[in-house]
């Protein structure tokens, strides 16, 4: 089985989120860039199709060369090659092509995906790149099991679970479940060493056309300062939450 | 040319979310000078939708989609978009719906925004307002396609009473082979779901264990609120993953906030600070999530819910 973990490079949950270039542009200064966490929980579930059943996995990223060492790190977890689009992302159709191409080239029967990356949150690129291969898609995936071609696969739904039976070729939009936060692998240095030595391709671009346009971002209104009250007069929270918030 | 709104319907009933899109389709609807077809999916009463807006129903009756599916959900509402000649397809951001977007906006070569917070600002070029970085941002995009999809946030633009009616008429669009087959499907039908919740009552380690869990439900059954908890609480086994909210849980985008005894964690407060109002209850005046709330109690929780129980409980009576 060959198996494709798609990895964003974002920033990590704690980044402070500035924007340059008359607000347009994600201010990266001084920011720490991580595999999304969605992703990650998605290449720890595919290191268990490589060790359990014998599969392949490859990484692949579409981004400039500042991404390079976050497609190192999943090498250094274990994924045996690695591939970086060599574009800017600049929407989730256009990522979704790029990365429909790769599929494409290379015959893989599993995409791993995240459900959503936790900078743009869009949640777009897995189902577009589903549908762009004419593969299967479950996401929300918290559990997957591969026997041959066939696939059992849970997805989390509104208020509960469901199992559901399809097949390769498969997207999945992983998150949280795929593994435990347990099972995630931090590298070792033996990991770090393998890593340099492991393949990391950089082909070019082949799609040039975007469906949307980032214009500029704009941050939120600061928020006001809490309001207390005393733990001895909780109707006064109830009457603040009646009357002033309005939301009982 | 018209604006097609997905209407999602639950045992044939409308969610909120799908009064929600409906309100917004008129909206763009009104901008765009055009009228509002809403499809549905064996939905049993379709007139409530005309008093938000909608001017025209297809509704599709079949037992093969009883159970949902992307695939053929997406197909037979973009065989609607394509009925209606429609402009813009509006979706709410439901786990479905964002589940099934994707795949209709490639079916119409269409530009497809998740996230968005408001009307649009201008329809030429179509631009709307999106949350980005987990809501610590946002991220103002056109989209450039002859036909737009729009996903809706879910509690953001709110519901528009319109005094219109709708006509009905039925559907029968193609299904497509589907690929994926519900096995079974585990969901508690008595509780109110996190996504569907005006109020969310959440709680974690400060609890100490999931024996005191009996004041959380009984705080969100007198409000009518969905019960959620903070990662290590998950973590822990002390509750089901399900109930985890935050930036790898579900997201929370409810009217109110309760968070007991959760320190607030950054990555806690990424999946939450889309909730309109949020209290804090923590015995910890430093704890990070007093600086998030808009309002906050120092104390603790094994004091203050089962006082705050009673306060609400009163007010119920009195406001009954």
């Amino acid at each position: 089985m060959k198996v494709l973990v798609c990895i964003s490079h974002v920033p990590d949950t704690t980044s402070k989120i500035n924007f340059t270039d008359g607000d347009s542009k994600f201010d990266t200064n001084g920011v720490q860039f991580v595999i999304n966490p969605n992703d990650e929980f998605g290449l720890t579930r595919a290191m268990w199709f490589k060790e359990k059943q014998g599969a392949s996995v490859t990484v692949v990223n579409v981004g400039g060369a500042e991404t390079e060492p976050t497609l190192r790190k999943a090498l250094a977890i274990g994924a045996d090659a690695a591939i970086r689009v060599n574009t800017e992302a600049k929407d989730g159709f256009q990522v979704a092509k790029e990365l429909a191409k790769v599929v494409q080239d290379g015959g893989y029967d599993l995409v791993i995906a995240g459900r959503e990356s936790i900078d743009y949150n869009g949640a777009m690129v897995p189902g577009m790149l589903s549908e762009l291969t004419g593969a299967n898609f479950v996401t929300n995936c918290i559990s997957l099991e591969i026997d041959g071609t066939s696939a059992i696969a849970v997805r989390e739904i509104d208020g509960g679970k469901e199992t559901v039976a399809t097949s390769l070729p498969l997207v999945i939009g992983g998150q949280k479940g795929l593994v435990e936060e347990s099972d995630l692998r931090i590298p070792n240095m033996r990991g770090i060493m393998m890593a340099r030595k492991k393949p990391l391709n950089v082909v070019e671009a082949s799609v040039t056309e975007t469906e949307t346009s980032s214009i500029k971002f704009e941050k939120p209104e600061p928020k006001g300062a809490v309001t207390l009250v005393d733990a001895g007069n909780l109707d006064e929270l109830v009457n603040l939450l009646h009357n002033e918030a309005k939301v009982i | 040319m018209s604006v097609l709104v997905y209407t999602e319907s639950e045992n044939g009933k409308f969610k909120k979310t799908a009064l929600e899109v409906a309100s917004y389709a008129k909206a763009v609807a009104n901008q765009l000078g055009t009228t509002v077809t809403a499809v549905t999916v064996n939905a049993t009463d379709t007139s409530e939708l005309g008093n938000y807006g909608v001017d025209k129903v297809l509704n599709i009756s079949n037992s093969a989609l009883e159970k949902f599916n992307a695939k053929s959900y997406a197909a037979v509402i973009k065989q609607a978009a394509e009925k209606e000649d429609a402009q813009v397809v509006v979706v709410s951001q439901s786990a479905d719906s964002k589940y099934l977007a994707p795949i209709l906006a490639i079916g119409l070569n269409a530009g497809y925004a998740s996230n968005v917070m408001e009307a649009p600002s201008s329809t030429s070029p179509f631009t709307v307002k999106r949350t980005a970085f987990t809501n610590k941002a946002f991220n103002i995009t056109t989209i450039n396609t002859a036909i737009k999809v729009v996903g809706v946030s879910n509690n953001s633009f709110g519901l528009v009473e319109n005094s219109g009616s709708a006509s009905a008429e039925d559907f029968a669009p193609a299904l497509p082979e589907s690929g994926v087959t519900v096995q079974s499907i585990d969901r508690a039908t008595d509780k109110v779901t996190i996504a569907d919740a005006e109020i969310v009552v959440s709680a974690g380690r400060g609890m100490k264990g999931p024996e005191n869990w009996g004041m959380i439900e009984e705080l969100a059954e007198v409000l009518g609120a969905a019960t959620a908890c903070s990662k290590p609480v998950s973590d822990l086994g002390w509750r089901p993953h399900g109930e985890h909210v935050g930036q790898t849980g579900k997201p929370v985008a409810s009217n109110l906030y309760i968070a007991i005894g959760i320190s607030g964690a950054i990555q806690h407060l990424a999946g939450i600070n889309a909730s309109k109002v949020k209290v804090v209850i923590n015995t910890d005046p430093e704890a990070p999530f007093f600086k998030a709330a808009d309002y906050g109690v120092v104390g603790d929780a094994f004091e203050v819910v089962p006082a705050l129980i009673e306060k609400l409980k009163a007010f119920k009576a009195a406001n009954a």
